[in-house]
């Protein structure tokens, strides 16, 4: 039944980019890219319960790391890579404030972490292009590069959306596995026990401190390479792209998707990063400046979406998931069967 | 030395309005235990209808703030009784992302109806100013800062001397002991959310004032209270006062004084440097106290 299913969605992921536009697929490409964010930020706040509504410091710093690493002369597959490293190590600066800090206090510190980001990033020109962005390269492997060159598949021909396309699915699939397996171990559970209470954590012999740099680190390392995958696939990036809404779409993902789940980033980044290509198709929706464009539409619809979730589902789309399938198996339990109806399904049981 | 005490006027005019805005969230957070991140778009509400009712209906400036800050305290009711109460006990998390999803898609409702241009608010001293040997006091300054200090002192007399006031306190100080000897809990949250809003309105009036005017990106400034709130403790109120007048004067001297290697803009982030720095000296602020834990 798992593999059946795990199966089909690979199958669908497959052939998407030769059913959808090409709109569509540029879209598709945010939303993996995004995803494999949304999974860091859930490792971190999900799992180890620390908020932080400074992703998008993480994300800049794996971008301007790539390209500083590609202005060198350095080829993608270690800039890719090395933008992980680049803001897990920024990640691992930031882990201290969270030793020191907890909850509020954390989260309004990450916030002062992407003025800061910013400021740096308006101010120096030389990295940034200042003010008014730069360009980054596009992934390259050899001189195959994906911006330009199509590939083969024997009949099939794939070109640059339908590249970044995969490159990203494969990234997340692997982000997505690792994020899995990281709460079956030792460091996982960790963390967990750090969310539910510290100080339990730390009798049974967890050490909180390391637990929460771990988390920051991990999840640094995934904005990293979201952020460099994000700027070469769009090939140029201003400043202020990096702000604090940013932030907030990411922490929207993980609240509409479901906090501590492993399909709930997937789910997020869906919604969220899906959502301004959706609304550009309305209609009635003017440019901004006049009336409601489709950014500030979306907007509303964030923060709409973050506050009904909170107060009616906290567990997002993958407890709202359960709840149909608890109830469809209700249904089926009721029904009286060779049982006698009695109540047999582990779903009833608990 | 002219120019210093120039700005140093200026630093205590942004200093009382920054008062003003961390006071706004420490009430709300004494007693109910919510950072409350919708307060920088309550400000934007309130500059906005301010705005709209002075300039746009033509209503007098001083009843058009009354009537904003009315509105506002409504609101700030409706929000609480209408979203907040249902997710009362939660874990911080909940709360801080309720507010702050409320507080995004607020400042973009904002936006939208009122376009993204600047609005003047009406408000009657636009630039006018008096001359104090050779400092230039700038009337909306002036009143800024006498009516901050007007509104500190009815705050603290309302907090030390009134029924409410006690009832606030002995919410704040344990929420379950006070309901139990008949202190109107729920009362009491609504109560601090209505003066949310009354000092979102005056705080956003102030904000607004010139040289700025009423504008979508109010917000970001706005959001530079949260250092003066860190500094001060979320629970002190004496604290919002200090950490406001510090992280004012701290953002005038550095705008006029950083040196141009620190970059441009320094000033704005700059109170988040003395944040982080004090943050990592006293995690609790400089007036907060260590929560005691019990295992």
């Amino acid at each position: 039944m798992r593999a059946a299913r795990l199966m089909a969605l690979t199958g669908v992921a497959l052939v998407l980019p030769f059913v959808l536009s090409a709109a569509w697929l540029t879209t598709a490409v945010f939303v993996l890219v995004a995803a494999i964010a949304v999974t860091g930020l859930n490792v971190l706040t999900g799992y180890a319960g620390q908020i932080s509504l400074g992703h998008a410091f993480f994300l800049a710093a794996g971008a301007y790391g790539a390209v500083a690493l590609a202005d060198a002369g350095l080829p993608s597959p270690f800039w890719i890579p090395a933008a992980g490293v680049i803001a897990a190590a920024f990640g691992a600066l930031a882990g201290p404030l969270a030793l020191r800090l907890s909850g509020l206090y954390l989260a309004l510190v990450t916030l002062g972490l992407v003025f800061l980001g910013q400021h740096v990033l308006f101010n120096v020109a030389s990295l940034s292009g200042g003010p008014e962005g730069r360009e980054f390269p596009a992934v390259s492997v050899g001189s195959f590069d994906f911006a330009q060159d199509t590939l083969a598949i024997g009949p099939l021909l794939v070109e640059g959306n339908g590249l970044y396309y995969y490159l990203a699915a494969a990234l997340l699939a692997a982000t997505t596995l690792y994020a899995r397996n990281l709460i079956r171990t030792r460091p996982g559970r960790a963390m967990v026990a750090v969310r539910e209470r510290p100080a339990a954590a730390a009798v049974m012999g967890v050490d909180v401190a390391r637990t929460k740099v771990v988390a920051f680190v991990v999840s640094s390392f995934f904005a990293g390479v979201s952020g460099a995958l994000y700027a070469s696939y769009v090939g140029f990036a201003q400043p202020g792209h990096w702000d604090v809404m940013l932030s907030i779409q990411y922490v929207a993902a993980i609240v509409v998707g479901g906090m501590g789940s492993v399909a709930g980033p997937l789910l997020g980044a869906v919604v969220i990063f899906a959502l301004p290509s959706l609304l550009r198709e309305l209609p009635f929706l003017g440019e901004t400046g006049s009336g409601f464009s489709a950014s500030e539409l979306a907007t509303i619809i964030y923060g709409f979406l973050i506050v009904a979730f909170l107060v009616a589902e906290p567990r997002g789309l993958v407890g709202i998931g359960e709840r149909i399938r608890r109830a469809g198996t209700r249904m089926r339990a009721s029904v009286p069967s060779s049982t006698g109806g009695v109540l047999t399904t582990k779903e009833e049981r608990r | 030395m002219t120019e210093l005490a120039q700005l140093l006027f200026q630093g205590v005019a942004l200093g009382a309005t920054y008062s003003l805005i961390a006071l706004g969230f420490v009430v709300v957070f004494r007693a109910s235990k919510v950072v409350n991140f919708a307060q920088t778009a309550m400000l934007l509400l309130g500059a906005y209808l301010v705005s709209w009712l002075a300039v746009d209906q033509g209503i007098a400036f001083a009843p058009a703030v009354l009537l904003a800050a009315v509105l506002l305290a409504l609101g700030g009711i409706g929000f609480q009784a209408g979203v907040l109460r249902r997710v009362a006990g939660q874990e911080p998390f909940v709360l801080v992302m309720i507010t702050l999803g409320a507080g995004i898609a607020l400042i973009a409702l904002v936006e939208a109806v009122f376009g993204p241009e600047q609005r003047p608010i009406g408000d009657p001293w636009a630039a006018s100013a008096v001359s104090v040997g050779g400092v230039t006091l700038l009337w909306v300054k002036v009143w800024t800062i006498g009516v901050v200090v007007a509104a500190l002192v009815a705050y603290f007399a309302f907090d030390r001397f009134s029924r409410y006031g006690l009832a606030i306190r002995a919410t704040a100080a344990d929420e379950e002991a006070a309901g139990a000897v008949g202190v109107p809990v729920r009362r009491v949250h609504m109560i601090t959310w209505a003066l949310a809003g009354v000092l979102a309105t005056l705080g956003g009036v102030f904000l607004a004032g010139f040289p700025n005017a009423a504008h979508p990106t109010m917000g970001d400034a706005a959001l530079r209270a949260f250092p003066a709130v860190i500094l001060g403790g979320l629970e002190s109120p004496i604290g919002a006062v200090v950490g406001g007048m510090v992280i004012g004067i701290v953002e005038v001297l550095a705008a006029g004084y950083a040196p141009a290697e620190l970059g441009a803009n320094f000033h704005a982030i700059a109170p988040y440097l003395v944040m982080m720095l004090v943050l990592l000296v006293r995690p609790y602020g400089l007036f907060g106290a260590r929560p005691v834990e019990r295992l």
